[in-house]
């Protein structure tokens, strides 16, 4: 043998080992579902927020949010969440069954722990600046910590998550430039990029 | 020579590198999975568990997920200990030349 297999065989563990860490079985579908829920809900909202007002650049300051109000949109933001997760446990559940692997296990947990690290801290400042009626930087908060959390945890898994996540990141600071339209950029971000990534993802991964 | 005898014969086929490397990030794995990582057939990897089975370099555990038999493979201590030294001989040898 010579020095250049030598190479190869450590450069091929090496690729092995990061290939054996990742969790596999992330489904583009479920990326599709969330997007159609986050679009449903943000239409929703949408209708009770600007039912009186129209979205303006300046609206944020004047804007009035009746206490009812803001429980319903936490009620539609929590569905849409439930629905988004059941939608990734089960996708995910069902493509780790095809392949015989298991759903929770190392990599799966790994993955879990570092995506909740950005997003549990992101939920509570968010509903920090609820309690203290400060809700224009919602929107914007949401998508740049769920962003920060899909870059964290594309270090476990595979595809598209870490371009995904940086999508996020950026539309969040975009939408706290343009303060006010943070809903539409909201619904870009977790309904059109979701369900664009979702299907890269399911036709790049998942059809097969 | 004093460097190749320290590269380990139990190590010197690409399968076996590969099943050690898996068991040394992961806790355990499973045929399906080392059959995937890996790309190849059954029984070339099934021989090659064998011969590091055999060496105790990994362990073998049988089990029942939902009716159907698993075994789970893990790496030993002592299988740890020689994958350790035999990369270190590898790049040892890499930087000599």
């Amino acid at each position: 043998m010579e020095s250049k297999d030598y190479l190869k065989d450590l450069s091929e563990i090496k690729d092995i080992m990061h290939k054996s860490t990742r969790f596999m079985s992330l489904s583009g579908l479920s990326g599709i579902l969330a997007g159609i829920f986050s679009l449903i809900g943000a239409w929703r909202v949408h209708d009770i927020i600007y039912a009186t007002e129209t979205p303006s650049k300046d609206a944020y300051k004047s804007i009035v949010i009746y206490e009812l109000e803001m429980l319903q949109i936490v009620a539609i933001a929590i569905i849409v969440i439930i629905l988004s997760m059941l939608a990734g446990i089960y996708f995910s559940w069902r493509k780790a069954r095809k392949h015989n692997e298991k759903l929770w296990d190392a990599a799966s947990k790994r993955l879990l722990i570092n995506f909740l690290i950005p997003l549990v801290t992101g939920g509570f400042f968010i509903l920090f600046l609820i309690e203290k009626e400060i809700y224009a930087f919602v929107a914007p908060l949401t998508l740049v910590f769920y962003g920060l959390a899909c870059v964290n945890a594309s270090k476990y898994t595979l595809g598209y998550t870490r371009y995904l996540g940086i999508t996020m990141i950026i539309i969040g600071l975009l939408s706290v430039y343009y303060l006010g339209y943070g809903l539409y950029f909201w619904a870009f971000g977790f309904g059109v990029c979701h369900i664009v990534y979702g299907l890269l993802m399911y036709f790049k991964f998942d059809k097969s | 020579m004093s460097i190749l005898s320290k590269l380990n014969k139990a190590f010197d086929h690409r399968v076996r590198l590969g099943i050690m490397s898996v068991l040394m990030v992961n806790e355990y794995a499973d045929f399906r999975t080392l059959k995937d990582l890996l790309e190849v057939t059954d029984g070339n990897l099934a021989s090659h568990i064998k011969a590091l089975e055999k060496v105790d370099y990994i362990k073998v555990e049988k089990q029942f997920i939902a009716r159907k038999p698993n075994t789970q493979y893990s790496a030993t201590k002592l299988g740890q200990e020689a994958f350790k030294k035999h990369i270190d001989a590898l790049e040892h040898l890499i930087n000599k030349h």
